[in-house]
């Protein structure tokens, strides 16, 4: 999923002051998941906002919604009669979401509610680590499924570079050496010989560093 | 064996001397002086010196122009090269501007990561890794092509190397690493610091063991101690680095005044030992702003005066 962080409520106040008519707009998917924008974030962030408003004694409004997805157009269009309203809108969903709240609505100003981390999953209840950067060419067969790119500091792909020191990390104690994971996995797999298998200068175009990217599927694409 | 460029460095380690190296990092400022007067110190003890590229990501006068310095003065310098701030195109790039004088010898290295020094919110590159970087080299070297697939004229004449850390973690990969980085084309390996003489003695039986040494010429990498402190502070502090206990208590066994000269004579000791190492082809001194020491080492390390090249 992606995972992202709430921005800090004095953060979001700077951004909407000024205005009396406020919509937080939450996103059913991911970030519900990483507890961050859902029904329940939109409820306590539009609260927080709410109490700001009433101690500073500006009557303002500020509404709630939650849309399936941000990301979908379908239903950010389905969701005109209910942005419209508004001044200004603070979207909890991630960068996409925000993004194409925007688009959409071009007379409404559409501003983030949260800083969008990175793609990654729940290691427990609260706690989400970070396992893909979408570089566009897959390496983990080639890593015992573990990523360099997304979990490497210097995203070494012959690793590990020399900082690595019982098995964590030269930049934090708290941060995994991919690369001891790699050789640790390799190990169990009985497959040590692919480690020494360099691998060859990598094609950096399909990653952020080509530009913007599309996908089309043509078979359903209209 | 014939040397394949004009470096100082290969003639030497192919004539069958053990070499010796050392450092210089650049000053952080544009006052050349600094660098030169550092060379200066050494050079008579050193047959080539290595030129620290923004080292623990410090922001400084930049490995290349030190170099070139260093070259118009007469030396051999090595153009230390990270990963962490050059994509494909300024890394060969930079190294056609330091084959444009003659800078024979490259160091190929990932990098400290950028948290650790001036500029913790910047970018890191990492376009290529210090492996890809050996091959890098060689490619131009050798194919006489860049890694576009063009011709260069003029390709760079370089001796290649790299580091290799024989301490750091997982053990068990520290062989097949420095194997691996042998099969991208490396020449020589500066290691890192050694404390750890048992261990860095192990590591080169397995080298030897794998038929390594037959490849690359390893130069033992070791710095001075000047205090207690500084000897807890590596261990604890710096990523990668094995102080032993037993290094810690003798530095820290002599009066304060005295540790200096004590880590002076630690250093020594370890050259004395590690020179009759089979596979050791010489040694990297890293006397960190402490070059003034470096002749004093070298010298009673019974490696000076250093052998002439025909």
């Amino acid at each position: 999923m992606i995972v992202a962080n709430g921005k800090p409520l004095e953060e979001i106040i700077g951004v909407v002051k000024g205005h009396r008519k406020i919509l937080v707009a939450g996103c059913n998917e991911c970030v519900t998941v990483c507890e961050v924008g859902g029904t329940k974030e939109v409820g306590i962030l539009a609260s927080a906002l709410r109490l700001h408003f009433l101690n500073q004694g500006v009557e303002a409004q500020v509404g709630e919604t939650t849309l399936q997805r941000q990301c979908d157009r379908e239903y950010v269009v389905g969701a005109r009669v209910t942005v419209e309203p508004y001044e200004i809108v603070v979207s909890v969903a991630c960068g996409v979401g925000c993004q194409f709240m925007a688009e959409e609505y071009n007379k409404v100003p559409v501003v983030p509610g949260v800083d969008t981390s990175f793609m990654g999953g729940a290691l427990e209840r609260g706690v989400w680590s970070e396992r893909c950067q979408g570089c566009g060419t897959c390496l983990l067969a080639k890593t015992a499924g573990i990523c360099p790119v997304s979990r490497c500091a210097k995203r070494v792909l012959n690793g590990p570079c020399g900082g690595s020191t019982k098995g964590k990390c030269e930049i934090s104690k708290d941060v995994d050496c991919a690369w001891q994971l790699i050789v640790d996995r390799l190990s169990s797999l009985g497959r040590m010989e692919d480690y020494e298998v360099l691998t060859p200068i990598k094609d950096w175009s399909t990653d952020r560093a080509g530009g913007p990217r599309m996908r089309i599927k043509e078979e359903v694409a209209s | 064996m014939s040397a394949t460029t004009p470096s100082k460095l290969e003639k030497m380690l192919k004539a069958g001397h053990q070499a010796v190296t050392s450092e210089c990092g650049p000053p952080r400022g544009s006052d050349a002086e600094a660098i030169k007067e550092k060379a200066r110190m050494i050079k008579d003890h050193v047959d080539a010196i290595n030129i620290t590229d923004n080292q623990t990501s410090v922001t400084r006068l930049c490995s290349l122009a030190a170099c070139i310095h260093l070259k118009l003065a007469g030396l051999d310098p090595i153009l230390q090269m990270v990963t962490r701030d050059r994509n494909r195109i300024a890394i060969q790039s930079d190294i056609l501007g330091a084959a444009s004088f003659d800078i024979h010898n490259i160091l190929c290295l990932s990098g400290d990561h950028q948290s650790f020094g001036d500029c913790a919110a910047g970018q890191n590159v990492h376009d290529l890794d210090s492996m890809q970087l050996i091959q890098t080299v060689r490619h131009m070297r050798d194919e006489g092509k860049f890694l576009g697939g063009e011709d260069i004229k003029r390709p760079p004449s370089m001796f290649v190397g790299a580091a290799a850390n024989p301490f750091a973690d997982p053990y068990e990969i520290r062989v097949p690493r420095l194997a691996k980085k042998v099969a991208a084309g490396v020449e020589f390996i500066q290691t890192q610091c050694i404390f750890n003489l048992d261990k860095f003695e192990r590591w080169m039986g397995e080298a030897r063991d794998r038929g390594l040494l037959e490849k690359v010429y390893i130069l033992a990498g070791l710095t001075p101690l000047k205090s207690a402190g500084m000897a807890k502070y590596m261990k604890n502090r710096v990523p990668g680095m094995d102080v032993p206990d037993e290094v810690v208590a003798r530095i820290a066994g002599v009066p304060k005044e005295k540790q200096a000269e004590e880590g002076i004579k630690m250093c020594i000791e370890a050259i004395q030992r590690l020179k009759e190492v089979p596979g050791v082809a010489g040694f990297h001194v890293m006397a960190i702003e402490w070059e003034e020491k470096v002749p004093e080492i070298v010298e009673g390390g019974g490696l000076y005066p250093r052998p002439k090249l025909d």
